[in-house]
């Protein structure tokens, strides 16, 4: 062989020991940076200040090495990391999919947490505690609290000449009328303004349960999808949407919206109305904090408050190397005092920049009390209403239980509604469906 | 002129050929050459491959306990609704989105090969897109297809033209999709460009004196002569097609855009959702492998076909 083949040849095998090198490297790195006492969370990355302050506090009483790497929680990473036999020690996620990895196995009950560290569960939300409960035993931890209110432009019903209890959600034909009195299409038949937004598929669990129906059993595990109730409330959730240009036009003009930017639908009065959680009014009075706004309960057919929550969670995979630091974390994380420190840092950064504050809604019952009695200041009637009257429907609170096949539950109503919205199914043959499929996948699940 | 009458060997000598090559140090050297790319092959591809081979026939969910299934996850294969409908639409949009490519792609690169000096601008203009990440395009799919307030339908209307809901009515989802992927044909448009250049001139000279219309070479010079280049576009992108995954997630199957139907439920979209949502691996395996057979099955009849219809210089083929 000549020389320069030769050293080709012997530069191609280094070349390959070198990757075989760099793989094996990689492949144990996650081992090798693990040390005895380090807490590894996954979901929980670099946040905003709420999250910051809070981690520092929790850090602290962990003790240890806290290890956060960046991003959210990611099923496809979590699933990888469990196939490796290397779980993360605790992880944050959203409160729907903690059912279903207790339903696999893949979490640890929390009894001897909650009992070791006295966990005072009293002081949580029981409908956050409901979603991460299964078969009566508690997987998770509550963090924050998704509230449900009707979100109203004033400017819109002033303009329209329509009034507040035209936006009655228990009576649905006058919801109807109100809504065709607010939508605004121009000649060419382009939507300009949407009257109501239903927020179908994302609330559908929120219009049947005011149509006296949940999509769901306590227990997780029987479907009520095709339920008349459940119909009816799609039926009608589609008609809000018919009468205002159809889905096609209605998204259309939708998907226009600047929602997180100053000139935002509302500050651009390009709806009326919409159910909508609560963080949004903290966009709001960063964005456009001169609005004008009203916030309202929904309600049910009976004229009954309600409100469909949802939120995070913390939990404990099972394998975690170590459990009782996870539990401190979680324990910490959410107690009052830490919640209050956040909100009381949040308040003054807010203060500094001269932006208004709208409080935070935590799954802490105990410590939202405490956070509004003691850190939020008043920042126009607007806002001061929408602030008191989300504080108000915390109470009329319902969830979608925990199940061990909550992905498939979600994903074969949300595929129904769809399929209705695009006008290839009937309410009632989507449901039909839907039910079905998931009826099989919860079979499947609990097999 | 004396003619080969030599028959092929059998397997075994070419076997005992084969190990006898080691005795050489040029082979040697050969793998040595090759090992990166053979350990890559083996670590990445082949053993996930087997690896899931194996899988499909279990019940693997990650997390539970595992068991043997046999055949159960491709007769579920077989008779799951969702896996026609998902199969249904890849294979219509590759259907459309293929000839559509290869169309488009081979009429820029002929207006590239007569730009002359500004072609090595137009050549990275039209490569750009091929850069941009998935995601984005997703996004950016959903602003441009916007039935009353996207770009293309305000550009038909300049044309008096009252254009569809692109991406609500599920009669225009996939030739939307068509439009939208046809934005990313730098690659091949670099390709076929090159082929063009590589025809030879003489060729169109002779047929000129011979009077061929500007029809005829195109379709008896140009068109035979760059057809290994056109036959590899058409492979790797029927391959992309029946894989589509990102752009069509970003638009219709995020968190923030729950708004997917039938019409947008490609066949890998529905085996990430039972692999990484429902945690149903096994399945999924099966499903990967299913693909696998529906491509193999495609691309050797395109291989079969091309010996009709691809020419390539110094075979009599």
């Amino acid at each position: 062989m000549q020389g320069w083949r030769r050293s080709l040849a012997f530069t191609s095998l280094i070349a390959a020991l070198g990757v075989l090198a760099f793989t094996a490297t990689l492949a144990s790195a996650h081992s090798t940076t693990k040390k005895a006492g380090t807490l590894n969370i996954m979901g929980f990355g670099t946040g905003d200040d709420v999250a910051e302050s809070r981690a520092a506090i929790a850090t602290a009483a962990v003790g240890g090495d806290v290890k956060r790497p960046s991003g959210a929680f990611n099923d496809q990473q979590f699933l990888a990391a469990v196939a490796s036999g290397n779980p993360p020690d605790l992880v944050y996620l959203d409160r729907q999919k903690v059912g279903t990895y207790a339903a696999k196995g893949a979490f640890q009950p929390l009894t001897s947490c909650i009992s070791s560290q006295k966990i005072n569960t009293k002081q949580y939300r029981i409908p956050a505690l409901n979603e991460i409960t299964y078969k009566r035993k508690i997987y998770g931890i509550p963090e924050f609290y998704d509230v449900r209110t009707i979100l109203v432009d004033n400017n819109v019903l002033d303009m329209a000449g329509v009034k507040l209890s035209g936006l009655d959600t228990s009576n649905w034909p006058k919801l109807l009328a109100t809504a065709k009195k607010l939508v605004k299409i121009d000649s060419s038949g382009k939507v300009t303004r949407i009257g109501f937004d239903p927020k179908i598929p994302e609330f559908f669990p929120l219009w049947a349960k005011a149509n006296g129906v949940d999509i769901l059993s306590k227990d997780g595990l029987t479907p009520h999808l095709n339920d008349p109730k459940a119909v009816a409330a799609l039926a009608y959730a589609v008609s809000l949407v018919n009468a205002q240009g159809g889905w096609d036009k209605f998204k259309s003009f939708r998907d226009t919206w600047d929602f997180f930017g100053a000139n935002n639908e509302i500050a651009a009065d390009q709806v009326g109305a919409f159910p909508m959680e609560q963080w949004y009014y903290n966009v709001l009075a960063g964005s456009s904090p001169k609005v004008k706004i009203t916030a309202l309960q929904f309600r049910n057919k009976k004229r009954q408050p309600i409100n469909y929550e949802t939120g995070s969670a913390w939990a404990i995979p099972k394998g975690s190397k170590n459990p009782a630091a996870a539990c401190t974390w979680m324990k910490t994380m959410t107690s009052t005092s830490t919640w209050l420190a956040a909100a009381k840092n949040r308040a003054s950064i807010r203060k500094a920049k001269n932006q208004p504050y709208t409080g935070i809604s935590t799954g802490n019952a105990v410590a939202d009390q405490a956070i509004y009695k003691q850190t939020y200041t008043s920042i126009n009637p607007y806002f001061d209403q929408a602030v008191k009257k989300v504080l108000e429907v915390q109470r009329f609170s319902f969830n979608v239980p925990a199940s061990p096949a909550s992905a498939e539950f979600k994903q074969a109503w949300n595929d129904a509604i769809n399929r209705v919205l695009a006008g290839q199914q009937t309410p009632k043959q989507a449901l039909d469906q839907a039910q079905k499929e998931s009826v099989a996948a919860i079979k499947t699940a609990t097999k | 002129m004396a003619t080969a009458t030599a028959t092929a060997p059998g397997p075994r000598v070419r076997a005992r050929r084969w190990f006898a090559g080691f005795a050489s140090r040029e082979t040697w050297a050969a793998f040595a050459f090759l090992s990166p790319w053979l350990f890559g092959f083996v670590v990445f591809t082949a053993g996930p491959m087997i690896a899931s081979l194996i899988l499909s026939f279990t019940d693997y969910s990650v997390i539970q306990t595992t068991h043997n299934v046999g055949w159960d996850n491709y007769n579920r294969l077989v008779h799951d609704p969702k896996v026609t409908t998902a199969m249904k639409t890849t294979l219509i949009y590759t259907a459309m989105v293929v000839p559509a490519h290869v169309v488009f792609s081979l009429g820029l690169a002929m207006v590239l090969a007569r730009v002359g000096r500004a072609a090595g601008f137009f050549r990275t203009a039209f490569y750009l897109p091929v850069m941009t990440p998935a995601v984005a395009v997703g996004v950016l799919y959903l602003l441009m297809f916007n039935g009353d307030y996207g770009l293309i339908n305000a550009g038909l209307h300049f044309f008096g033209i009252h254009g569809p809901y692109w991406t609500t009515d599920p009669n225009w989802v996939k030739p939307s999709l068509v439009i939208m992927h046809l934005w990313k044909v730098g690659a091949s448009v670099v390709i076929l460009l090159a082929a063009l250049m590589a025809v030879p001139t003489y060729l169109y000279e002779a047929s000129a004196m011979d009077g061929a219309s500007k029809w005829r070479r195109f379709r008896d010079v140009t068109l035979p002569m760059i057809s290994p280049a056109i036959f590899f576009i058409v492979i790797i992108n029927t391959i992309a097609a029946l894989q589509t995954f990102d752009e069509v997630y970003t638009a219709f199957f995020n968190a923030s855009t729950p708004y997917g139907t039938d019409a947008s439920l490609f066949y890998v979209i529905y085996l990430f959702q039972e692999a990484f949502v429902n945690f149903h691996m096994g399945y999924a395996s099966a499903l990967a492998w299913g693909l696998f057979l529906v491509i193999a099955v495609i691309t050797a009849i395109q291989v079969i076909g091309s010996r009709r219809f691809v020419y390539y210089e110094g075979n009599k083929r």
